[in-house]
């Protein structure tokens, strides 16, 4: 048996290469996500607020993100947006895009859910107490609100650093494509390499992801 | 838009549906299989295999579904394990998916009240009795709109596929745009498809989740 590839990964630079695109797609989904968070907040309270036309128009948006595979909202914002509007968007641009167009939707959805989760014997014992409508929201709903959120939303960050992995197939290099790179360079050397590659990438995956959805659990299960 | 070109490239498109389908129901199957068997095992507490099985869960909850398909398709068979892009594509969203559905089933599982398995013993039923009798069908049911927020999650990541070199419709849309560059008109039909294949679960999930809901009402 040869060498799966532990060597070619120690081998120069490459494992620094590897690691750093793996920052590249860390820090895709880290943008998207303060993005998604941001946006969703505001959203999601829109939704509460009862308006019909906004709410339909929400509820479309919502299904189109539930729908369509992220690849394909990708292939459209990154080749369609090309020759529809001739746009020249940069590949990071656009995943950014994308996967804040659909973490938005996601967060908003968080928001609404925890939102209308809160009792509403809380709205009105708050108003009883003679406070104002800015009040009830801001000091009792919202810190109740985002005590159920906060665990959905570290999961949904997971979420988008796994979904980031995508973004190699619009000819971002991030870490499976630097992997990809390094096999090839080595493929007489190590013919091998693509084992202890790839498998690093699986594992480097799970370290970043583990320890946080981990986080999530735990808080979910300490603030339910 | 060329309606020409569309209509030209159609049936290419329905062969990639039929492929992506069959992949993916299949993977979807084996999820379900196997999100069984584990929430099972966790359940029961059999020694060794509930180790494995939660260690098998959290490593393939916690890694994106293109990893794990590059992972069995490049590198496993550098130490001989060796299988066709259609089987890995099954395995793998199988693999993925059996780790949701553990998930999905074991926080169904742990809905069930005590009470339920303490009337079943008092009986007289046995472990096994009391399992697939009274527990196993109950969980079920709670799980369901867990269980079809899985299948359009699994159904939806079919579209990774095209890194193996399955021909599905990611793949197909790929192709032709790299070929005759109809980009406008190979998106809109990929948009399309992806509908035709979603929507119907899409839509049955909801009235799922209503209908469960109403069951509820009458506890």
């Amino acid at each position: 048996m040869q060498s799966l590839g532990i060597d070619v990964l120690f081998k120069g630079k490459n494992f620094i290469r590897l690691m750093g695109g793996l920052w590249v797609a860390v820090r895709i989904s880290l943008i998207s996500v303060v993005i998604s968070i941001v946006l969703g907040l505001l959203i999601g309270m829109l939704m509460t607020s009862g308006n019909k036309i906004l709410k339909a128009v929400f509820r479309i948006y919502l299904e189109i993100v539930r729908i369509m595979p992220q690849m394909v909202l990708l292939f459209l914002v990154y080749f369609g947006t090309t020759r529809v509007f001739g746009w020249d968007l940069e590949a990071e641009t656009s995943a950014i895009f994308v996967f804040s167009f659909w973490g938005t939707a996601e967060m908003a959805d968080l928001v609404r859910g925890a939102l209308i989760s809160i009792p509403s014997i809380q709205y009105e014992s708050a108003r009883a107490l003679g406070m104002k409508e800015s009040q009830v929201f801001l000091l009792v709903i919202l810190p109740q609100a985002v005590r159920r959120l906060i665990p959905l939303s570290i999961n949904l960050i997971t979420r988008m650093i796994k979904t980031t992995s995508l973004v190699m197939m619009i000819g971002i290099v991030e870490v499976l494509k630097v992997a990809q790179q390094i096999i090839e360079a080595n493929r007489k050397a190590s013919p091998n390499a693509a084992f202890g590659l790839f498998g690093t990438v699986f594992l480097l995956y799970f370290i970043i992801c583990w320890p946080v959805s981990r986080l999530a659990a735990y808080l979910e299960k300490r603030w339910a | 838009m060329n309606v020409e070109v569309m209509r030209e490239y159609l049936p290419l498109y329905w062969r990639a549906l039929l492929l992506t389908l069959k992949v993916g129901w299949i993977g979807v199957l084996l999820a379900f299989l196997f999100g069984l068997i584990c929430a099972v095992t966790i359940h029961l507490g059999i020694p060794v295999l509930r180790r494995l099985f939660k260690i098998y869960i959290e490593l393939f909850r916690n890694t994106p579904l293109l990893v794990q398909l590059f992972f069995m398709y490049f590198a496993l068979p550098k130490i001989g394990i060796r299988i066709s892009p259609e089987v890995c594509g099954s395995l793998g969203l199988g693999l993925l998916g059996g780790a949701y559905m553990a998930e999905t089933f074991r926080s169904g599982l742990e809905g069930i009240p005590a009470i339920q398995e303490e009337s079943a013993a008092s009986l007289g039923m046995n472990r096994l009795q009391i399992f697939c009798y009274v527990i196993l069908p109950q969980t079920i049911s709670v799980s369901i709109p867990g269980i079809l927020a899985n299948v359009i999650f699994l159904l939806k990541e079919t579209s990774v596929f095209s890194v193996i070199s399955l021909m599905d419709l990611m793949f197909t849309a790929k192709d032709l745009i790299g070929m005759y560059a109809k980009t406008i008109e190979c998106l809109t039909l990929l948009v399309i498809f992806y509908l035709i294949m979603l929507l119907p679960v899409s839509i049955l999930g909801s009235w799922l989740e209503r209908r469960v809901r109403y069951a509820e009402f009458g506890d």
